[in-house]
């Protein structure tokens, strides 16, 4: 090919790389700095733990090789802003193509819905995304579509002090999440691709609590759909419209990863 | 000038250089060690003829038998005669002139040369010969007061021997867990000037912590031993200023060697407690080794909580006692880089300490503040090994006695 990118191209792909090239379409980091100052989630600590992110220098320009720097890092699967698969819980552990490794790579890039939560959780941590909640939105911005995200914005990535992120107190994590009739109304009623949130899990502070617990867990992974944790700057998506490129490492039999996610939204 | 502090170092003026007191000794001589790295008095004695002799030899002075053992001994003895000296050839004792030195004849054996504590009247005077680590590291003898307990930190020039907390700048590696507060405490009630607490993963509340963080003496410090970048920040901010660092950061968990699935968890406790401690050195070491005469109270130490079973393995507790093995080992290579700086390294060996990772283990187990208080006994005494409690001290017996016969019963 040569010559500028055509919008009118008949090829759908040069038509999008055209309007991606001429700014009518941007680019939304949604995805918080692997740092080791990151929170990962907490858990009794008689359980096994996530690994918090760590980087260790291999080189720096220096005898350990002199003109080159690189690192080595370690963390968990599910640390920083990240990707979870259906086999990270019991009840999606029969699914095929369930693995960070066999997921179909379309499912990787998708439309978002974005619930604005914020001026809810701002005045209640332990907001909870209701079925009613998510009808008034739809009532408002039109039925969610089938094999689409729905993302709970809540501004939470917005506390970038670690111990307000994390809002613990004698009885464990306080952070916005949905409760179990929002869940099943999108798999069952609305199909969607999976769930994604600003906060460490996709299940609120308390859901360990709730019947099921952890709700959002048990019922998407179990339905074969995804999760998104730690996610940021929801603030800059539209309600509709987004596209969401999220692939998480190919991992074998991995139960998710750290990932670079990307929302590109037409302007 | 705050009420308690020492008088800050004139910053026009070069930092001294530690000058240490002579540390060469023949093999037979470092036996003295025996008894001061632990607290106590050891002289070689001959197992046929029972004379005590000193200085060591390889043979006994009396009998000519090579059959030399170290025996404890309780130091009762007579000052006899004394001398200020005025002048000396070595640079340590030249800038610490006059220094007061006697000869100690001890009650039934030999006459031995000591520095005299202040405390002691002008011979001839009834004294108790102990045996103390300088700051080279290498044993030597002091006459102190009889009956109580010898304390060095009550005579200027001795008080160097030690690592008295009283005015010291220390950091606690990890203050948030039982052990980590206690020993914050236990600091600040010795005297500390400044005590760092250092905080992983500040979102975890650990009760009792904001009480202790509140003390006037403590700043709150943001330290992952886990995290490289973490230490090395808290070096760059505070390590030129640390006379005393105490490593309490401890990932422990009790899981025998077929009791868990993979190495999830033991890479973890060897993640804090070994490399941990690793970066910790690598981080802070430097840095203390050359501030060992900063002022009047210089870096003075580096004190290991481990454990008892870090030299005899536990079955129950096999990845942990594997991990802190692992930073008994470091600990001796600390002692090898930092001593000779005049920088004293102590290594804490308690048995069960009574947390709650320990609370289906029988006691008597060790309390954190007992096992505070034993360190800071010890930064105010010179030993380099704590065996603090009951437990410790059977651990310590035995292990000297018959290692294998230990091995065998922590079998069962």
């Amino acid at each position: 090919m040569t010559g500028p990118l055509d919008p009118a191209s008949p090829d759908p792909v040069l038509a999008f790389a055209a309007a991606l090239a001429s700014g009518r379409v941007a680019v939304v980091d949604l995805t918080q700095t692997l740092s080791p100052d990151f929170p990962t989630i907490v858990l009794p600590p008689e359980l096994g733990q996530s690994r918090p992110f760590r980087m260790e220098e291999v080189s720096r320009y220096d005898a350990r090789g002199p003109a080159w720097y690189w690192n080595s890092f370690s963390c968990g699967e599910h640390t920083g802003t990240h990707f979870d698969a259906p086999v990270h819980w019991i009840t999606g552990r029969e699914r095929q193509n369930g693995a960070t490794d066999t997921i179909p790579p379309a499912d990787f890039v998708a439309p978002a819905c974005v619930i604005d939560c914020s001026a809810e959780a701002a005045a209640d941590a332990d907001f909870l995304l209701t079925r009613p909640f998510l009808e008034a939105w739809e009532a408002r911005h039109g039925r969610i579509p089938p094999r689409s995200w729905v993302l709970m914005r809540t501004d939470w990535s917005k506390r970038t002090d670690p111990v307000a992120y994390q809002n613990m107190d004698e009885e464990g994590t306080h952070t916005p999440g949905p409760d179990e009739g929002a869940v099943l109304f999108l798999l069952k009623e609305r199909d969607v691709l999976g769930f994604g949130t600003e906060t460490i899990g996709t299940d609120a502070g308390q859901a360990s609590h709730f019947r099921p617990p952890y709700p959002c867990h048990h019922h998407m992974h179990g339905a074969g759909r995804y999760g998104l944790q730690c996610l940021t700057n929801l603030d800059r998506l539209p309600p509709t419209g987004a596209l969401i490129v999220a692939a998480p490492l190919k991992i074998l039999q991995g139960s998710g990863s750290p990932l670079r996610v990307l929302a590109l939204v037409g302007r | 000038m705050a009420v308690g502090r020492p008088k800050r170092k004139n910053p026009v003026l070069r930092t001294r250089q530690a000058t240490l007191p002579p540390a060469g000794r023949s093999r037979v001589a470092l036996g003295m060690l025996r008894g001061p790295a632990r607290g106590g008095l050891e002289l070689q004695t001959c197992a046929d003829c029972g004379a005590v002799q000193y200085p060591p030899r390889e043979m006994c002075g009396a009998c000519l038998s090579d059959r030399l053992v170290w025996r404890p001994h309780d130091g009762a003895g007579e000052l006899v005669v004394e001398t200020t000296l005025r002048h000396a050839m070595e640079l340590h004792f030249r800038e610490r002139l006059p220094w007061r030195s006697g000869l100690v004849r001890l009650d039934g054996g030999p006459t031995v040369v000591a520095h005299v504590h202040a405390d002691v009247p002008p011979a001839p005077a009834r004294v108790t010969l102990t045996a103390a680590l300088d700051r080279s590291g290498q044993a030597v003898l002091v006459a102190v007061p009889p009956g109580a307990p010898p304390d060095l930190t009550t005579d200027p020039k001795l008080a160097e021997m030690t690592c008295d907390p009283k005015g010291r700048k220390a950091l606690v590696t990890d203050a948030k867990s039982e052990t980590g507060q206690a020993m914050v405490r236990a600091l600040v009630d010795a005297g500390a000037e400044i005590v760092w607490a250092g905080v992983a993963a500040p979102w975890i509340r650990m009760p009792g912590f904001d009480a202790v963080a509140a003390l006037p003496q403590v700043t709150v410090v943001p330290l992952d031993v886990t995290d490289g970048r973490s230490v090395d920040t808290l070096a760059a901010e505070i390590g030129h200023k640390v006379d005393l660092i105490v490593n309490t950061a401890d990932h422990h968990r009790t899981h025998g060697l077929f009791g868990e699935r993979g190495v999830e968890t033991a890479a973890t406790e060897m993640e804090v407690n070994y490399t941990g401690l690793l970066r910790l050195a690598r981080a802070f070491g430097p840095v203390m080794r050359a501030r060992a005469m900063d002022g009047p109270k210089g870096a003075a130490a580096w004190v290991n909580v481990l454990s008892v079973f870090a030299l005899s393995g536990w079955p129950a507790q096999a990845t942990w006692a594997a991990s802190k093995a692992a930073a008994h080992a470091l600990t001796l290579t600390m002692r090898a880089e930092l001593q000779p700086a005049g920088v004293r390294v102590v290594g804490v060996y308690p048995g069960p300490v009574d947390e709650p990772w320990n609370q289906q283990v029988l006691p008597p187990k060790l309390s954190p503040a007992a096992l505070a208080s034993a360190v800071v006994a010890a930064l105010r005494g010179t030993v380099e090994e704590v065996y603090p409690g009951d437990v410790a001290q059977d651990w310590l017996a035995r292990l000297r006695a018959d290692p294998k016969a230990l091995e065998r019963e922590m079998a069962r």
